[in-house]
């Protein structure tokens, strides 16, 4: 078969039935894999929750609430109930002081204001360093303590909470973000 | 050159990181350790291969004065294809990888291999330089990343062996360089001889 000339009506012609092709394609590609995407970010979601509230029976992501911070945002809250008792609240927060972009983190209260457990669900600190607060020695300092009698603060700022070396501006995001959940969940709670 | 060679090629003699010097970029970026190097070889892998093909088999009717638009339309739609794919089976991966799978469009080595090789050869022997040059990339990426996380956090396939932390540089940016400067003087020695 001959080379097909550069036209105009060629060029025109080719680039449209290749370019329709492909959007063909791609539109029987992104509905095969839309329900799988949507439930691996929902599973994830799930996960944290898990791990940071009490054992629950409802289904936390249908009851999702959001609160405003006082900052001009919101966070979303995930209420965990067991048998219609609410025995803790998942909270998605986040801080700007991280070390390289964003953090946020699923921090999980009790009802009164006590931290049950953190996890880490976006992070982008320096491998090594900042990255070990995902690591319970430090991040399970935090637990069982309430940030009303608890302040927040790294023992360089006058606080209570072990810095981890060579990473002191992680570890304040970290209790930044932290502190603007339990913040938002308390001016919630005074409604 | 038979298809065998036409194979082999990739992964010593043309290999696109260690002798062409192509798609550094993901390269430097993605190998902090050896799965996540090997995830992003796969995955380019997959996208070589399929527009290798497809370029192949499209070349005779694509008019000269725009193959390149031609050519990016096809890389952009397996690079999405790969996007999507591994953002609902692999959600992990896909998140360490990042801004670098999409990114894929933009590699040299794909549009290299369809402007340099598919062009002009038919469908098979594109394929097979497409699915060599592919595991050039990834076997490159893989030993890069394992020597990186070996060195730089003691751990191989994420299973750690040694306690506390290693030599950290090589996880950072600057080991990157470090390490692949070595590894490509290693090869050519190894070709030299």
């Amino acid at each position: 078969m001959a080379k097909t000339e550069s036209t105009f009506r060629n060029m025109v012609l080719s680039l449209t039935l290749i370019s329709m092709g492909a959007s063909a394609c791609l539109g029987f590609v992104y509905e095969l894999t839309k329900g799988p995407i949507e439930l691996s970010i929902l599973n994830k979601k799930l996960d944290a929750i898990k791990q940071v509230v009490p054992e629950f029976t409802n289904n936390p992501n249908d009851e999702m609430f959001r609160l405003p911070t006082g900052e001009g945002d919101s966070l979303d809250i995930y209420p965990a109930k067991r048998d219609g008792e609410i025995i803790g609240y998942a909270i998605s927060t986040y801080t700007k002081k991280g070390f390289s972009g964003n953090i946020s983190l699923m921090a999980g209260f009790n009802p009164d204001g006590t931290i049950i457990n953190i996890t880490i669900l976006e992070q982008k600190e320096t491998p090594g360093l900042g990255t070990k607060m995902a690591e319970p020695a430090f991040k399970e300092q935090f637990n069982g303590k309430n940030p009303a009698e608890f302040s927040l603060k790294v023992s360089k700022d006058g606080g209570p909470v072990d810095a981890i070396t060579a990473a002191t501006i992680s570890s304040r995001a970290f209790c930044d973000a932290v502190q603007r959940a339990y913040n938002t969940l308390q001016k919630g709670g005074q409604k | 050159m038979n298809q065998l060679q036409n194979f082999t090629k990739g992964l010593l003699n043309e290999n696109p990181i260690l002798v062409l010097v192509l798609g550094t970029c993901p390269t430097l970026a993605t190998t902090s350790s050896s799965l996540n190097g090997m995830g992003m070889g796969i995955a380019t892998t997959f996208v070589l291969i399929g527009s290798n093909a497809v370029i192949a088999l499209l070349s005779n009717v694509i008019p000269d004065k725009v193959r390149i638009p031609a050519f990016i339309v096809v890389i952009a739609s397996f690079v999405t294809i790969v996007d999507l794919v591994m953002q609902a089976y692999v959600p992990a991966l896909y998140e360490t990888l990042g801004i670098f799978i999409p990114l894929i469009v933009v590699n040299c080595i794909v549009l290299g291999r369809a402007e340099a090789f598919a062009s002009k050869n038919n469908v098979l022997t594109s394929l097979i330089d497409g699915a060599g040059m592919g595991l050039g990339f990834t076997l490159a990426l893989g030993v890069l990343g394992a020597f990186r996380e070996i060195v730089g956090s003691g751990a191989i396939f994420g299973y750690k062996f040694i306690q506390g932390d290693g030599v950290l540089i090589f996880v950072l940016a600057p080991g990157a360089f470090l390490a692949l400067g070595y590894l490509i003087a290693l090869v050519n020695r190894i070709k030299k001889t």
